[in-house]
Parts: C-alpha cells; structure tokens; sequence
C-alpha cells in the first residue's frame, strides 16, 4: 500500500494524455515512412501513410488546443509556470540525481507534491515540448497541408522546403523527446508506478 | 500678323492630329518584333486580318464592305508569334504566297500544313532535338489518332521551347499543362478529335491529394507518359489505365521526376546534403527530398539516446540486485 497518494491527474488531462500519445505515435509512424518513402519498399503505403497522418494531424492539433484552453482555466497551468525561477541550479541538481544519486538511493531532490508535479528536468523539457515544439510542429504541418497557400520562398529558400524541413527536425526533437519521456516514466517506485498514475489518476510514493 | 505662339500652337495641333490619325496596324507593331524578324511588314498583309478579333470584308465589284468576326482557331497573337521558336518567319515561308490575295481561294484553303518533321526531320541541324525519336513515341502513343497532328498540341505561330530554356520552372510547367487542358479542359476542341466522353479533368483526378499544388509544379506528362531517356520531353502518352497513380514513383529516392521534368536541367543546384537537390531549386517533394545529413545527424541523436538509457537501465538493475 502506497504510503502517498496524490490526485494529479484528472480525467481531462488523462484523456488528453492518451489521445496525444496515441497520434504522436501514428503521426511518427507514418511520418518516418513518408520519409523514407521507396518505390519497392514502404513501411506504410504511401496513400494511406497521408490519409493517416493528415487525420491525425488534425486530432492532435485540436487535441493540443484542448491542452493549452485545460491550462489556462484548471490549475494545471500552474505547473507550467514560473519554470525560469532559478533555472540553472536546479536542472543541475536534477540531472545529478538521475546520473549519481538515483544509484545512491538518495532523496528525490524535487518530491512530488500538489504544488509541484514535476521535477525542474520534466518542467523545462515539457513546456519546451508543449509550448514552443508542438505549435512549430503544428504551424508546419498545416502549411505543408496547404502547401498551394505557402510562400514561394522564405529565406531565399522554397517554402516548401523550409517548413518541411522545420517539420522534421521539430517531429524528430519532440519523437527524441517521447523516448526520454517514456523512459523516465519508468523511473518511480517500480517501473510501471507511473504509467499507472496516467491511468488512474493518483500520483503513488513508498516511503 | 499671328503671333508665334499661336502659330506654333497650331503646328503642335497638326501634328498630334497626324499621329492621332495614324492606322492603328502600325502602333501595333513593336520594334521588339523587327529586332527578331525582316519580314514584320510583309506579314501584317496577313496579321491585318490574322492578328484581330474581326476583319473588314470588302465586295469591290458592287461596292459594299461589312465588319466581320475573325474565326478564334486563325487568329495568331502578334506577341506571340514574334516570341515562339518561328519568330524569324515569314507567313509564306510555311504558307503559300497566294494567301496574299484576298478572299482567299477555295483550293488554297485546303492547303495542307507542314509538319514538324518536314523541316526538322532527318537533318543534322536538328539531331539534338532528336525529332525522328518523338515521331517513332507519337506514332506509339494514344495521342496517334485521325486528324491529330503535331500541330493539335504545338501551336506553330506560338510554341516556345519553354522546358530547354526553362529560367521559370513554373512557367514552363504551366506553358506545358495548358497544351494538354486546350483540349482536355474544353470539350468543344476535344470533339473535334476523338468520339469518347467528356473528360473532367479534375473529377478525374480527384484521387490525387493537393490537386493544386501537383498541376502547379510537375507537367501532366510526368504521370502520363512513358519515360525515354533518349529525348528531353516523353511523347508517348500512355492510356489513362496505365498513367502513374502510385506516389511513390515521384515521392521516393528514386523518383521518376528526375528521368522526367528535371532530366535535362542545368547543374546550378543547391546541394547542402540534399537527395536529388536539383529539384529543391523549384520545389520541395515529400520522400525524394531527404537531407542526408538531417538523416545522419538524426540517426546518431537517436543512437546516443539509445545508448545512455541502456546503460542508465543497466546500472538500475545492477544497483537493484546490490540491495
């Protein structure tokens, strides 16, 4: 029996949390084999690739609205806030937990309360992830479904160029972004601690 | 006695009148046409009537004359003509030199046109345009039909070289799809030449995702023809049943485009790691446009990834079986 137990997760964020994980993943998969498209080869037919991604391309982007309007009128925007306060120090101390301490059996130097749902590494990285990757991610998409309504150059370069290009590099950061988030999800009391507080609700500690 | 400013006044009259007064015929002439052409005078005998929209008829004999409508299929576009590849003829180098008398005699008017392959076929100036190669696709292609001749797509008195010289790609794509919509898009001229149904181009081609931006940046004939190496523009136009409808042939690696509308493009090309980067000059496409180092620098990101929680997950289980 879980010696702490904390609601944080309510069920608006829990649905918003599986749809976004459940068409980042569709949009990854079919995005790679867009990619790497091949006459003789593909990883997803072409066609249905495009079908796919642009459907859930679409999900996503209201999915992400949802997110963004959730954390301006519930508290959990508060999470995302404030994250510049003492920036430096505490990413350092943080990253020193999880390369040294963690092995130590040392204290979570950020414990998880009401007030502070995630640790400073988990704050920075998923306001960056939320707040400036997906709107880049989401901007270049819909330009590059309209590539017709596209500048012709932008930066002495095609527009077309330039916001596939920032489509794939902003798609690759965030996909580099879910393995680290998926791996640091297993870093609780047991490996599925956490995957299980996404699904219920309740954020669990063993003292 | 007038004073000189009056008198003066009144020349300037004169001569804005005469300028005013002036045929029309000659403010259309150009001086860009004279500079391309010796025979620009010669051919407004023909341009007079050829050139406009309507002409005057005139009955000598019984001395009555009446304004008449130009047929849309004979009129030539000065601009047009004095900018194609025949810029530098006269009317009746092609045309006989009767069409210089008016009306128009009955044996005249079934003149028969020459073909590209009278002047240009089976003769060294022209070998580099390989035209016995794109007699040999036309005769191959569905396009082979009664009545149908280099001349129903390749207007003459207006076809540029665009692809060769293409400055423009877009242009050039544009220049090129509207030979093929002049008939496909108006079912008037289509009849003309063929028996079978209306053929809605876009309703056609509703398959196809961003219609708009494929008809802006590749020709009709990347997907409906067969590729030949051999020549800068494919003629053989292929039935509709074995026209490209996998996306993969253009949005891959190995994309047909380059065998296509980039084949002979010049080699002024961005490179910066880019696949196929010829094509990055004028567009972008999906699949033939990777960044070999993007793909590089990804794959080394995603292996050092890889790498440290491997070895974060093996410390854990070390330090987990410790305790």
């Amino acid at each position: 029996m879980a010696n702490k137990r904390l609601y944080l997760y309510p069920v608006w964020i829990r649905l918003w949390h599986v749809i976004n994980a459940l068409t980042f993943l569709a949009l990854l998969f079919t995005g790679i084999s867009l990619h790497f498209a091949s006459a003789e080869h593909s990883l997803i037919p072409f066609q249905v690739s495009v079908g796919i991604h642009n459907v859930c391309a679409i999900i996503l982007s209201f999915n992400f609205g949802v997110f963004v309007i959730g954390n301006m009128f519930t508290g959990n925007g508060m999470y995302y806030r404030k994250w510049r306060k003492n920036l430096w120090p505490k990413l350092w101390k943080q990253f020193l937990f999880y390369a040294i301490g963690i092995f130590k059996g040392g204290p979570h130097p950020f414990p998880i309360t009401k007030k502070q749902k995630f640790n400073p590494l988990q704050k920075v990285s998923y306001v960056f992830a939320m707040y400036f990757g997906m709107p880049l991610l989401i901007i270049s998409g819909i330009a590059l479904m309209f590539p017709e309504k596209i500048s012709n150059s932008i930066f002495k370069i095609s527009g077309l160029l330039f916001y596939d290009t920032l489509h794939i590099i902003v798609g690759f950061v965030l996909s580099i972004f879910l393995v680290i988030h998926l791996y640091t999800c297993t870093l609780g009391d047991k490996p599925g601690t956490l995957f299980k507080s996404m699904i219920n609700g309740y954020h669990e500690e063993h003292e | 006695m007038k004073k000189p400013t009056k008198l003066f006044s009144i020349l300037l009259l004169a001569i804005a009148s005469t300028l005013i007064a002036q045929p029309d015929d000659t403010l259309k002439l150009k001086p860009s046409y004279f500079e391309v052409n010796d025979y620009v005078e010669d051919n407004e005998g023909c341009f007079k009537c050829h050139g406009e929209i309507k002409y005057l008829l005139e009955d000598v004999e019984n001395d009555r004359s009446a304004t008449k409508r130009m047929a849309p299929c004979k009129i030539v576009d000065r601009d047009k003509y004095y900018t194609s590849v025949h810029k530098s003829f006269s009317c009746t180098d092609c045309h006989s030199y009767d069409f210089m008398t008016f009306p128009h005699t009955m044996d005249l008017r079934f003149e028969e046109n020459f073909l590209c392959m009278d002047c240009h076929g089976y003769d060294e100036t022209y070998a580099q345009y390989h035209f016995e190669e794109i007699e040999k696709e036309f005769s191959e292609s569905i396009h082979n039909i009664a009545d149908f001749t280099c001349w129903s797509c390749h207007d003459p008195h207006s076809y540029k070289a665009f692809m060769r010289n293409a400055d423009d790609l877009e242009e050039a794509i544009l220049f090129d799809n509207n030979m093929c919509l002049r008939c496909h898009a108006d079912y008037d001229r289509f009849a003309q030449k063929t028996e079978r149904e209306e053929i809605v181009v876009v309703e056609s081609h509703d398959w196809l995702p961003n219609q708009t931006a494929h008809f802006a940046k590749v020709r009709c004939i990347e997907c409906h023809t067969e590729i030949n190496d051999s020549i800068l523009i494919a003629h053989k136009i292929l039935p509709k049943t074995e026209a490209v409808q996998r996306c993969t042939e253009c949005h891959s690696k190995d994309t047909r485009l380059l065998h296509t509308l980039y084949k002979f493009q010049s080699l002024e090309e961005r490179k910066g790691g880019f696949v196929n980067s010829i094509m990055i000059n004028n567009s972008y496409v999906i699949g033939a446009n990777q960044n070999v180092w993007l793909n590089r620098l990804s794959l080394l990101v995603f292996g050092l990834t890889l790498l440290v929680i491997v070895f974060h997950t093996y410390l854990r289980i070390r330090k987990q079986k410790k305790s």
